[in-house]
Formats: C-alpha cells, structure tokens, sequence
C-alpha cells in the first residue's frame, strides 16, 4: 500500500479527471454526477453516488470497455461513457 | 390478525421482482415447478413467464418479472415492469402481493428497487437471497430488525438449493392479509406539491387516473412512456413537469439524480446498524478466476477455447440426432405411404407436406437444445457478461454490442438457435440488429449446396488445395456482408450509435441443474409451438406449388415419348419394351418413374415460375432449372439438391456426394439463346450460384422465428434485404467473373 502511495502521489486538489482517465487499479471519488445524461443516471441507479470512491479494476484486451467496482459491485462500461462521469484522482 | 370471513379465499395475484443476477429465476423455478407457461407480453418481445404458487389458502398466480434495476423504464423490460405493477399490462393482473428477491451481498443497492416498489402501495415480501454467499463473506444482517424497520415480512433464502423458498408462500398470505407495505419514502414536500400541480394540469382528462408513482416517474424520467402516453393524446403537461423539474432545482438538487439520491439516502437511514460488515473482506473467488478470464492474453485464448468447444458441440452433437430424425421422418413416411396407395394426391400431401413439414422444424431441436444448455451454463455461472466484455470493442463499432457475439457464432451452426439466444441481449435495438445479421453467417445448411458446386466444378479443374480454400472462404462471405449491412441499418435505421452498454459482471456463481435444463426445455417447447405452425405452412404451400397442377396427359405423354425412345434406342418392338415396364422393379420402370417426376415438375405452378422468372436471374447466369431450384429453397437451402435429382430426372434422393448429379450438371447445355450449346455451369456460374446462397433468404424456419422474436416487419425487411443482396452478390460475381474469363 504505502508503495503505491509513493509512487502516485496524487494530491486531491489536483483537479478533475474522467472515469476513463483512471488507470488500472486506480481509485477516484466521484464528484457530482451529470444526471441529465441517461448513462450517469444507469451508474447513479445502480449506485454510483457523489462522493463514492470508484475504482478501476479491469480493462478489456482491446482497450475498451473497462469495468470499474463500487460498493462491491463490478461494473463494466464503454470508455466514451466512462468519459462523462467526473472524479477527483485518489492515489492507487 | 386477520378476520376469518365467510367468503372463498380470493385467488391472489403474486409477482416477482429484483435485480438480474440475483438468482430470481431460480425462485422462481421452486415456487412453481412445472407449473408454468413462458409467452411474450402483448405487443413487445419481452419474456412473460407465469406459473402457480402454493399459498396456505390454495394456488395463486405467480408472474416472474424481467430483472431490471429500477423503474425508470428506459428499457422495455423496464417498462413491461412497471406497466405490470401499474396494472396496465392487458391479460395480466395488477399483483396484490409483490415478491422482491434481492442479492443478501449487496443489500442496499438491491433494496433501491424495493424502495421505489413500495411507493406503489402494494404489499411486499423481501427475499434476501443468495444468503449462503453473504454467511460466507462474513456479512451479519439482523433480519429480524430488517423486517422490523422495513415493516414486510423478509425471509433469507438461497434459491440454488431452494432453501428457505418454502417460507415465501405462508408470507405472501400474511403480507396480504395484514396489508404489510414497505416503509415509504418521504417525499419532500415541493415535490408533493409539483405532483398536485401536474395532477391538476392533466385534471379529467386521463382516461384512467394517474397514481402518484407514474406522475413521479414522468418527473424523474427523461424519456417516460407515461408521459409519451399523455403527449399522444393530446395533453400538455410539459410545461407543468418543467415547473416541478425547477422547483428540485431550487432544493439544491438535479431533477434527474433527484430520485436515485433520495432513495439512497432513505435506504442508509432504514438500514444503519443492521448490516455489520466484516472488517477484511475476503477476496473472493471471483476475482481469482477473473485475473485469468479476463486477462489480457489468457482471457481471450480461454474465451476462443470455450466458444470453439460450443461451436463445435452445437455443430457435431447435433449431427447424429438429426440424422436420426430425418431417418425417423423417412420411416414414418415410408409407414404411412402405402396407406394412402389408393388416393395418389392426398399421399403426396401427407408425406412430401405435412410429415416433411413436420420433420423440417423437429430437425433444429438438436442444436437448440444443446446451444440453449450451453447459453444457460454460461448466464447462470457468470460467464456471459465476461464474454461481453471481452468482445465488445470487436462489434461496437459496427453498432452491435459484445452480447451479439455468442448469437452470431451459434448462427454459423443454425441461425434458429442463434436467433433465439439473441434474448440475452437487453438492448432491444441491438437485438433487432443482431437479429437482422445471424441469418447471414454460413449455416450448415449451406454446406452441401458448397460441396456440390465446390466437387463438380472446382476441384477437378484446380485440384482440392484450391476447392478447401474456396469452401473457407465460402463462410466469411455473408460475414462479410453482413458487418456493412449491420453498421448502415444501426447507424441509419435503428440509431443505435452512443447507445450505453453499461453492464454489471456479476459473481461466478455454480448453476443449478434444475434451471439449466428447464432453459433447455422451454426454448424449445416456443420453438415448436410458436415456429413449427409457421414451417409446416411453408412447407406444404410450396409443396402444391411443386405438386400442381398434375393434368394425367402429362404422365401419358412422357410415358409414350419414353417408350418411343427406349424401343428406338434398344432396337426393339414398342410391346417388349412396355412389357419391360410392366415390372416396377424393373430399372426401366424406375428411370420412366424419374421422368414423369421430371415433367410433372416442369409444368408445376413452380417449374412455369422458374421459367417466367429464369430474366431476372439470367444476369447471375443462371438457367431456368437452376431458378426452379433456387424458388423451391426459399423454404429450406438444402431442398435444392434434391429439386435438381428431381428436375434432371435423377430423383429426389440424391445427395451433395452424388456423381450422378454432378455429371449431370457439368453436362447440362443451353438449349436457347445466345449461349445454346454451351454448358449451362460455368466456374462464375457455380461461384454465383454459392454466393447467392450465401446471402439468401432461403430458410422458413428462420423467418419463422424472426416473426416471433422481433415480428412480421422484421420478417419481410430481412428477407428482401437479404435476397436483394443475394441477387446483387450472384449478378457481380457472375458478371465479373465472366469478363475475367
């Protein structure tokens, strides 16, 4: 843990990424969810909530999609939906 | 306590509820047994399931509901869940009890559904299923005080083994009888207030009243069929529902995340205390079998090993249980011919229309059942929505999803099963689009119409290096084809592009036997009830077609022409050779037989359509016998070896391997025209004649289950679309090949 730690320090206050930016095994928490967008509001149904932490778990052979766990559940999603749910980066 | 009353105990109406992968089906199948039916709810594709439930007071009716997460209704099963629990759904019942089945390892996102469920007023019982993992796990859940602060009776169960199950019947009764509700959420009053303001907007003019959740659902819905409902009528209430949306707003909340946070929050403050989680999760097994499944390398060399054992399996187990079957067909008709010696017409119905018809979808439960056992092995453990996964990028970009995948490998077998395993997709889009591509992908029954063609025409003039070649490259052609026809129609006709394909990967879980083979069994039984009605009428229209009309000159005047012939031939008188045919065993007889066969086709309704026809395919260079025998396979591909036995007067019994058939075809000439005297089967034409069965349309039992599985309008737009191709595709490689020389 601590390992990791060192190797992507990552302040919070770095600033917004995308759920698609996250690399494998990486966590972020969820900012607030664009809802108007009918695939947020599937992740938000399903229990992604702001302020949740999220992780990137699996990234299909070819790239996309990914699957990423919340709350003890496993996701997966295709990059350009990823890339509409706004985190802020938590180290590995 | 309830009241004893004097009246007959009503026949309760009992439906099921919860989240896919939470073992519902398998409650199900516990309850009711061998109690239940599977058809289609009125006018969408989505999968009704009814069976009976055992209740203290006697039997009631138990509706298995699709598994959906929510109530938003953005998908049709969605939609057929809430219009079942509004009682709107016409043939089925507003339930009076509601059982929801939800995953004991992850409670709180399960109970959400609960949640929105219990703002509809209808008594409920919660089973925490799957209670044997969450033991496991090292979860606590105090049951008791659970059902205490969500005030419905909650029972655990592990629907695998069935344990537990029995409870739910004696807690549907007490859940009736006691009108147990869940705790509702409190709605904050604004938005109370915007449902009045809504109510009042639409005031008398709602045929029947809206309730409270559906007016709900048109504010939270981006897209609600409630709403699209009072738009077709004429009744505006946007205006109304852009108010209510601004008043959330003004709460310091979206509109469109307002309900999933509210439930949320609702649901955190029922369950707090209740739940103790262990302090380190074990990591499961899971997440070990996926490090290897869904890894890089080996996850792909483990997905292709699997498919190709499936693959294999629908394509080779099959095999000796349709010979079997077709054996079977051709002893019954042999059983049932001499009965109707006597009345000529009526046996050739009976056995070239009514028991080949029967026999031409009886064939194809070979492969159903075995690529629905598989399919059931890889929904139940898990798998499936790993191969999704694995495969999605392949088919995103041509508009299909990584569920198209298994559908569009079992079509290389037999689009029937493949069509029918479309149902795992639940983007009805995607499946309509996947429905429209498996019939493309190289079935088997394609292959003897390429070994045909392939051992007459181009082994022995390029040896068979170069006919094995051309075999394989025989089965991409309609993939081929199909990728571009799939990226236009989702691109231009359904508009599927962006389409969301956000799936859970649940836990592997083992599947129960049980489940699996009732999988097997019901798709099979809507294969025949619902398909086989549609083939077996095929089948016989097309065999009048061949049939007649049957005017007995035209027996007469190939048996006088014939034995003209043969007396001229063997140099003998016309007696000696009628004498000859006075012996039906005799070789004679038989060949005379073969010609009256021949010439009655010719003139059948079928053999003139060949002819009027033979313009439109004389681009792909084909004859008008090969036209007849194109015509007669829009049933069946495979019927057009035996059309062309029967039309060169070879008989109907030959085969792909026939030597006959094939000196039979390279023989055939031009007899008209500005190609008399050449032979009729060239390389381009053999090539055409494989292509266009490639890509044609020529399989009722396909059509058969597209009407079912996406209705009559799909039907006819994928055989036109592919027989155009098919004709397109003949017409160039003809053309093109001809120039070529």
């Amino acid at each position: 843990m601590s390992l990791n730690i060192l190797r992507f320090v990552m302040p919070s206050s770095q600033g917004e990424i995308s759920l698609s930016d996250l690399k494998k095994g990486q966590s972020g928490r969820v900012i607030a969810i664009d809802a108007d967008d009918p695939v947020n509001q599937r992740l938000m149904i399903m229990g992604l909530l702001p302020d949740m932490q999220v992780t990137l778990v699996k990234i299909a052979p070819l790239g996309d999609p990914i699957a990423v766990q919340f709350e003890g559940r496993v996701v997966s999603l295709r990059r350009a939906e990823a890339s509409r749910v706004r985190l802020e980066p938590l180290s590995a | 306590m309830s009241t004893v009353t004097a009246s007959p105990p009503k026949t309760l109406h009992v439906a099921l509820i919860g989240n896919p992968n939470t073992g519902k089906t398998s409650i199900f199948n516990v309850l009711t047994g061998l109690r239940q039916r599977v058809g289609n709810y009125p006018g969408v594709t989505v999968e009704k399931k009814v069976g009976t439930i055992f209740l203290p007071e006697g039997p009631g009716y138990l509706v298995d509901l699709p598994g959906t997460y929510s109530l938003a209704a953005s998908s049709l099963d969605e939609r057929v869940v809430v219009d079942v629990l509004s009682g709107h759904t016409p043939g089925v019942a507003r339930p009076d009890v509601i059982i929801c089945v939800v995953d004991a390892t992850n409670l709180q996102r399960n109970l959400f559904l609960a949640s929105q469920v219990a703002d509809l007023g209808i008594p409920m019982v919660i089973a925490v299923n799957l209670w044997d993992a969450a033991i496991k796990s090292g979860l606590k859940i105090d049951l008791e005080e659970l059902s205490e602060r969500l005030g419905v009776p909650v029972l655990p169960t592990v629907g695998r083994r069935g344990t537990g199950v029995e409870l739910l019947g004696k807690a549907v009764a007490e859940a009736f009888e006691e009108k147990r509700c869940m705790v509702k959420l409190a709605w904050p009053r604004e938005i109370n207030a915007a449902v009045e303001d809504i109510r009042k907007t639409i005031g008398e003019h709602a045929e029947v009243p809206l309730t409270d959740v559906e007016i709900r659902r048109m504010i939270f819905d981006a897209d609600s069929a409630v709403l699209r409902r009072l738009d077709a009528s004429g009744i505006g209430v946007r205006a109304a529902i852009d108010r209510a949306r601004e008043s959330i707003r003004k709460l310091g909340m979206n509109p469109m995340a307002a309900e999933a946070l509210l439930h949320y929050r609702h649901l955190e403050k029922v369950l707090a205390g209740v739940i103790t989680a262990p302090e380190q999760i074990a990591t499961g097994a899971t997440e070990s079998i996926d490090r290897l499944l869904l890894h890089r390398g080996w996850g792909l060399v483990a997905f292709l090993s699997m498919m190709y054992f499936v693959f294999q399996s629908v394509y080779t187990w099959a095999g000796p249980f349709m010979d079997l079957i077709d054996a079977a067909k051709g002893w019954v008709q042999d059983l049932v011919a001499p009965m109707f010696d006597s009345m000529p017409m009526l046996q050739s119905l009976v056995t070239d229309g009514l028991i080949e018809g029967v026999g031409a979808f009886v064939i194809f439960l070979p492969q159903i059942l075995i690529l629905f056992f598989f399919i059931a092995l890889l929904e139940d453990t898990g798998y499936m929505a790993r191969a999704a996964f694995l495969m999605d990028k392949l088919l995103s970009w041509c508009g299909l999803n990584g569920k198209s995948f298994v559908p569009m490998l079992s079509s290389y077998a037999c689009a029937i099963p493949g069509i029918l395993a479309t149902r795992t997709i639940e983007d009805n889009k995607t499946r309509l689009a996947t429905i429209l591509v498996a019939p493309f992908m190289s079935c088997s029954a394609r292959l003897p119409v390429y070994i045909l063609m392939i051992g007459a025409f181009i082994e022995p003039r390029y040896g068979p290096w170069v006919a094995g070649f051309t075999l394989f490259v025989m089965h991409f052609v309609g993939l081929a084809v199909a990728i571009p026809v799939a990226w236009v129609v989702t691109r231009f006709v359904l508009k599927t592009k962006g389409k969301p394909f956000v799936m859970e990967m649940p836990p592997y879980r083992v599947p129960r036997l049980r489940d699996v083979i009732w999988r097997m069994w019901s798709g099979a039984q809507e294969f025949i009830v619902r398909a086989g009605t549609i083939i077996l009428a095929i089948t016989v229209i097309v065999w009048a077609l061949l049939y007649f009309p049957r005017p007995e000159s035209v027996a007469e005047e190939t048996a006088a022409a014939f034995i003209a012939e043969q007396s001229l031939e063997q140099n003998s008188t016309v007696q000696a050779v009628i004498d000859e045919l006075e012996d039906p065993e005799s070789e004679l007889s038989a060949e005379l037989g073969r010609q009256i066969d021949s010439a009655y086709l010719n003139q059948s309704y079928m053999g003139r359509a060949g002819k009027a026809l033979q313009p439109i395919f004389a681009p792909a260079g084909f004859d008008w016998k090969i036209t007849v025998g194109v015509l007669a396979s829009f049933p069946a591909r495979e019927v057009i070896i035996s059309t062309l036995g029967v039309i060169y007067a070879l008989g109907g019994d030959v085969d792909e391997e026939s030597g006959d058939l094939r000196t039979a075809l390279a023989n055939a000439e031009w007899h008209h025209g500005p190609l008399a005297g050449t032979p009729v089967f060239t390389i381009p034409v053999a090539l055409a004649i494989m292509v266009f069965f490639a890509l044609c349309s020529q399989c009722g039992a396909t059509m058969a289950v597209i009407v079912k599985e996406a209705g009559w309008k799909w039907a006819v737009a994928s055989f036109f679309l592919m027989t155009s191709l098919a004709w397109i595709g003949a017409v160039l490689v003809y053309q093109i090949g001809t120039a070529l020389g």
